[in-house]
């Protein structure tokens, strides 16, 4: 794949505070690429090094193959989709497409063409005459996209370009901006804090964490197999038991869960020594409540606290023997439908579901139910 | 809290009102009115007839009308300069946070807070002492400046407080240089402030008598010419000269306004469908 935009070893610093310690990656053409983060994790920061409006303090920015890290932005090919739009309130919908061609100098025939031609790929071709402010949310979302794009860009930057809208709409432009980024084929790099919005939207994902890209990825590689504990609890939901290694032979291993239970993980990828420290991550859809025990060291026993019916699927909080609460998506039709809030459960999993993550996590269980947790990665 | 006011609390009310708004208007009625009176004599002070011919002929007084004149260079060239450089400082004072940023805004602050005796007497002894210019046009315009230049700053940095500063990083986003970025969307977004403090420093530059009194030297400027001349004669031309500087600046201050309106309510609509 061509490579559109690449970092070497970029950087930045805000006198002592480190915004974005030393990061590489490249982006390839025609692709959209998320960067997914809690606030300050330097997600915005590196967006607006690619942009131009923030240097790097160390490290290159590369854009088709040559050094942007010193051209200001209005010389860098790639344009920016803002937060609020930033959609010019004096100008008509037209002239703010237009801006882009018109700073070029671009024939004003050409401009036209350009402009309305864009204009029906986001379906405001009827709005063209119209101020911003006479145009809802959504709409305005499509013109600032429109604006951005008649430049045909190398790439398109997009800083939390949804956070602004309603849910049902959100969902609806998720669709929308797939639908135009496949139709004009350049490469999107969007920012969000929703991991939600990365992983439907995504061709891959940079997980961002206080400055440190955590991991890249497709979204299958970050959801089935997370590279830290950060990331295993951003991306999705998780259930998280601390355990030590007991013994391995190859890919299987035995874990000595803190509650004393013993289970047997088929884990691929790094390997764990004996005695090391670990985190079980078990994913809710994959935990499967029984009646009665098993003891084959892929269930765990524990009593059932919480149902909550959401439709298509049941989600049961089960707390462990050791008071652990796990949480467990299953069918609304499961055949422990008849179970009740105080029954006890068995939970059992498949050999290939369970995963090993280096590191305990700071509090076991589930890293939905955890209030605090949540906050403190938001 | 909600009360329900009493029919005679409501009728009072209406009443202090109407009170307050005849207090704020009979002086300026009286002016027009006695535009078109036919005095008597050399004051235009009791009422005696109507008449157009104050109208018809506004510049029948040739000092007042010299005096008049004067004033309006002044105000036209004073504020051209105090338009220009209030409004830099005014944009570098919103924009950016500089080493000595509170002891400029403190700057200021004090010539509108300075006595304006003290301003105008100060001013005349520089010009003395320094003796540099002599008194004249250039030391009025001088020492307008110096006053209008704070109104400017200190309006047209209220005016673009609320400017959404982002608008330029988009502008620079898509090819724009920073001269285009600041005329095409900066300039034309701040230009209603802009022109709403021009109009404030022209009104305060044509109104002023204390600091021009010091500063004039033989320069007679309409105010001045009309205190000096009040003593001998007070024609009704100066009545009508002041209703056209009155209608002018209310018509102004309407024009003004509407178009204001139109732009504030766009922005509530954008705002309403942002939420």
């Amino acid at each position: 794949m061509q490579e559109v935009i690449k970092l070497e070893g970029v950087s930045k610093r805000y006198g002592d505070f480190v915004a974005l310690h030393e990061t590489s990656f490249s982006i390839g053409h025609g692709e959209f690429f998320a960067m997914l983060g809690p606030s300050g994790c330097g997600k915005t920061t590196t967006l607006k090094m690619i942009a131009g409006f923030e240097q790097p303090t160390t490290g290159k920015v590369l854009l088709d193959g040559a050094d942007v890290s010193d051209v200001p932005p209005y010389r860098r090919n790639v344009n920016t989709v803002f937060q609020q739009y930033a959609l010019f309130p004096h100008m008509s919908v037209f002239d703010n497409v237009a801006f882009g061609p018109r700073s070029k100098k671009k024939d004003e025939s050409q401009v036209r063409k350009d402009v309305m031609e864009m204009l029906e790929i986001v379906r405001l071709a009827d709005f063209a005459q119209r101020k911003p402010s006479q145009l809802s949310g959504g709409q305005q979302q499509r013109v600032a996209l429109a604006r951005a794009l008649v430049n045909y860009p190398s790439a398109l930057l997009l800083d939390e370009p949804l956070a602004a809208l309603d849910l049902k709409l959100r969902e609806a432009m998720q669709i929308e901006l797939k639908r135009i980024q496949r139709e004009v084929e350049i490469s999107f790099i969007f920012v969000t804090h929703d991991q939600h919005e990365a992983l439907t939207m995504s061709d891959r994902i940079a997980v961002m964490s206080a400055g440190h890209v955590e991991q890249i990825g497709t979204p299958e590689e970050i959801y089935r197999n997370p590279s830290s504990l950060f990331v295993a609890g951003f991306i999705g939901s998780a259930n998280l038991l601390a355990g030590t290694v007991e013994s391995s032979s190859g890919t299987e291993y035995v874990v000595a869960l803190k509650s004393g239970a013993k289970v047997k993980v088929q884990h691929h990828g790094s390997t764990f020594s004996t005695g090391e420290k670990v985190s079980l991550m078990l994913r809710p859809e994959a935990l499967n409540p029984v009646a009665g025990s098993r003891g084959d060291g892929l269930s765990l026993g524990g009593t059932l606290t919480d149902r909550v019916y959401e439709g298509a699927t049941d989600r049961l909080v089960v707390r462990l023997t050791d008071g652990t609460e796990v949480v467990c998506l299953t069918d609304s039709d499961a055949h422990v439908a008849h179970k009740v809030v105080g029954d006890s459960v068995t939970i059992n999993w498949q050999p290939q579901a369970g995963y090993l993550l280096a590191g305990w996590p700071e509090v076991s269980g589930s890293t939905t139910t955890n209030v605090d947790q949540i906050e403190a990665a938001l | 809290m909600i009360r329900s006011r009493t029919k005679v609390g409501k009728q009072l009310l209406n009443v202090l009102a109407g009170v307050a708004l005849v207090y704020l208007f009979v002086p300026i009625i009286f002016i027009v009115a006695f535009s078109f009176n036919k005095p008597r004599g050399k004051f235009n002070l009791i009422w005696q007839e109507f008449t157009w011919d104050n109208w018809l002929k506004p510049f029948s007084d040739p000092g007042l009308t010299d005096a008049f004149t004067r004033s309006l260079e002044i105000a036209a060239i004073s504020t051209l300069i105090a338009t220009f450089l209030g409004s830099l400082m005014a944009i570098a004072l919103a924009r950016y946070s500089f080493k000595g940023h509170n002891g400029f805004n403190f700057f200021l602050v004090l010539p509108l807070t300075a006595p304006e005796i003290v301003l105008g007497s100060s001013l005349a002894t520089l010009f003395l002492g320094q003796n540099f210019v002599d008194f004249g046009l250039v030391t009025i315009v001088i020492a307008h400046v110096m006053f209008q230049v704070s109104f400017v700053a200190l309006t047209v940095r209220a005016r673009i407080r609320g400017f959404d500063w982002t608008l330029e990083h988009a502008a620079q986003d898509l090819g724009a240089s920073p001269m285009r970025t600041f005329w095409k969307i900066t300039f034309p977004l701040i230009l209603p402030g802009i022109l709403a403090a021009s109009l404030l420093a022209f009104a305060l530059s044509i109104d002023d008598f204390i600091i021009t009194f010091f500063n004039s030297g033989s320069e007679q400027t309409f105010p001045i010419y009309i205190y000096g001349a009040s003593r001998v004669e007070i024609s009704p031309q100066i009545n009508v000269l002041a209703s056209i500087v009155l209608f002018a600046s209310v018509a102004i201050l309407a024009i003004g306004n509407f178009s204001g309106k139109r732009k504030g309510s766009g922005r509530k609509q954008r705002k309403l469908a942002r939420a």
